[in-house]
């Protein structure tokens, strides 16, 4: 177990290297770069530029630029924004509680229907429910989260007026329900994909535990097909899902910045999308590296938790 | 799972049989249907500019917002009075383009990446496959935006981006086949009778890999038009004038109230070519996978 957490932990690690290699090379390599906001200010000459260029140690070669990063990284100086030069993990984590919120609101309605959907196309295989709930699931796949997220502002804010069509909540009013009432349109518009992706995974997985000898022994012995199904077969097939919850992370997060331009949610894919906008190169490489992060310990926190909840699986 | 038992087991085996037999039409037609989809969108976005009396640029101020189906703009027109239905045919063949180009760009990465590693193996398959890892750490649409935001987006650059993003699954996929491959006796067999590696890996291993990139590639120019359409709703893919059904959206949300049907008949169209192949690429995966039972 000691063994198995310290090698996914030494695998993550080289991940992690890897992938602010990958992200710094991305943002520097590229033409324009961090100096592209300066050059549009009237009145800059070549020489200031080249100033400012000093001074952000933008010169120096991109190996050295690299290291001076990478090695602040570490000790968690993850720079200054070019924005408003405050630092970036501050910034991130001033963006990270809306994101969080709608992410975990949306994983609770995904589960909780997406469950329902997949049990029900189990039991009644090739019902017609099951039929469209297939059908269902592969067209929720093909629509644009944007264009999800137009349509329920349609439909609930504009024709029906029954929910805000967008923001945290309404200014002047920061009493709970309304909070709450602001986070439902954007966490059903999240929650699409994930319903689709985990009824489906669900069905296979309850198709999968049906065919088990402990479900013929239950059958055998006279249990009541509810309790079969409630006890064993749900367990059961739940099981295997904690990894499909934990590889949905980078879908999730991707959701979330198309979901929170949409709804102006003032969370972290907005801010990428902002910074992004504005060249803060600093604030675009630190949501890159901390969605990342993110995605690598759900991942492993998703197997841990697999090992806990079924005994029948040895981690070394 | 070749003979699945049913939770139920009240049901007779006669009618799961007729019930199975259903589903496998079912899942035909659906792929079908896919086909059509395809077909008719292609012809459509190919040929209709053509015949369509009204041009995707040509601004006509005193039909702003024309209502659809109330005038010769039958699907409406946006809010400087150009048709709809002349800028969704436009628009189609860009998004189409760029997700036919960008599966074939990412379709030739990745099996390229596949082959090697998979063939390989050893340091340079681990080094490859780590690195397609590391890229599938990043949520796609931050990747897709990070790489979008700084090169001058236009069709070929947008294409290349996309495609930079949507290559890993493919080498995943074959990574896997040839790794299998590669062990069985006609590969050892061309060894032994001393061909290159590179005619193993391309004319002996690859070409009985080509029914799961076929089939990860049709579900591929599904994605690359979600992320055309994203890319381009946000702002840095396609930009107008040129109209794709992504860049349609971006003002759309501002009419919502007044004019919906500019928000929702580009997203209609989206999905209908999103659909359509991902129908089709599941029809694949059924036909050219004989151990898959449909479930």
């Amino acid at each position: 177990m000691i063994r198995f957490l310290l090698r996914r932990l030494a695998q993550s690690l080289l991940l992690l290297w890897l992938v602010s290699v990958i992200g710094f090379a991305v943002l520097h390599l590229a033409p324009g770069g961090p100096l592209a906001e300066f050059t549009l200010i009237p009145g800059m000459t070549t020489a200031q530029l080249k100033l400012i260029a000093h001074q952000m140690g933008l010169d120096r070669p991109l190996p050295v630029q690299y290291w001076e990063w990478f090695r602040r990284m570490l000790v968690g100086n993850w720079g200054r924004s070019y924005r408003d030069s405050q630092p970036v993990l501050d910034v991130i984590a001033s963006h990270l509680g809306p994101t969080l919120e709608l992410m975990v609101s949306s994983t609770i309605i995904a589960i909780l229907l997406g469950t329902w959907v997949g049990v029900l196309g189990a039991i009644r295989r090739y019902s017609v429910f099951d039929y469209l709930a297939t059908v269902g699931a592969m067209i929720a796949l093909s629509i644009p989260t944007f264009w999800f997220g137009l349509v329920v502002i349609y439909i609930f804010s504009v024709e029906l007026a029954w929910l805000p069509a967008g923001n945290l909540y309404t200014i002047g009013n920061g009493s709970f329900v309304d909070y709450a009432v602001h986070l439902i349109s954007p966490s059903i518009v999240l929650a699409l994909v994930t319903i689709a992706i985990w009824s489906r995974y669900l069905r296979a997985s309850m198709l999968e535990v049906v065919n088990q000898d402990y479900i013929r022994t239950a059958r055998a012995k006279g249990m009541p097909e509810r309790t079969i199904l409630f006890r064993h077969t749900i367990r059961n097939a739940l099981l295997p899902m904690i990894t499909i919850a934990g590889l949905q992370l980078p879908t999730l997060l991707s959701g979330a910045l198309v979901t929170e331009t949409v709804f102006t949610w003032p969370g972290m894919g907005r801010l990428f999308l902002d910074s992004i906008g504005y060249r803060d190169y600093p604030v675009v490489m630190g949501i890159l590296m901390f969605s990342a992060v993110l995605v690598l310990l759900g991942n492993l926190i998703a197997d841990l938790l697999y090992a806990a909840a079924d005994p029948r699986i040895r981690l070394d | 799972m070749a003979v699945a038992a049913d939770i139920t087991p009240r049901e007779s085996p006669k009618r799961r049989a007729r019930n199975r037999a259903l589903a496998r039409f079912v899942r035909h037609r659906l792929a079908l249907f896919g086909l059509g989809a395809i077909i008719v969108l292609v012809l459509l976005c190919a040929v209709g500019p053509y015949l369509w009396p009204y041009n995707d640029l040509r601004i006509d101020i005193s039909h702003r917002f024309a209502v659809p189906f109330m005038s010769a703009h039958i699907l409406g027109a946006d809010a400087l009075g150009r048709d709809l239905f002349a800028r969704l045919m436009i628009a189609g063949r860009v998004s189409l383009t760029v997700g036919f180009a960008a599966m074939a760009i990412s379709t030739v990465i990745g099996t390229l990446v596949g082959t090697v590693a998979g063939y390989f193996g050893g340091a340079v398959g681990s080094m490859l496959m780590r690195f397609v890892d590391a890229v599938l750490c990043f949520p796609s649409i931050f990747l897709l935006l990070a790489l979008a935001a700084f090169v001058q987006p236009n069709l070929f650059t947008i294409t290349l981006v996309i495609a930079a993003t949507a290559w890993m699954e493919v080498a995943r996929v074959v990574e896997a086949q040839i790794r299998s491959l590669r062990e069985r006796d006609f590969a050892l067999a061309a060894r032994v009778l001393g061909a290159s590696d590179a005619h193993i890996m391309f004319r002996e291993l690859l070409p009985n890999a080509i029914a799961p990139i076929v089939v990860a590639s049709t579900l591929n120019v599904a994605r690359a038009i979600l992320l055309e359409a994203y890319v381009s709703f946000l702002g840095y893919g396609i930009q107008p004038p040129t109209p794709s059904w992504g860049n349609m959206l971006n003002n759309a949300q501002e009419y919502l109230a007044t004019a919906p049907w500019l928000a929702l008949l580009p997203g209609l169209f989206i999905i209908l070519a999103v659909t359509g192949f991902n129908f089709v690429g599941d029809g694949l995966r059924d036909a050219l996978d004989p151990r898959l039972d449909i479930t």
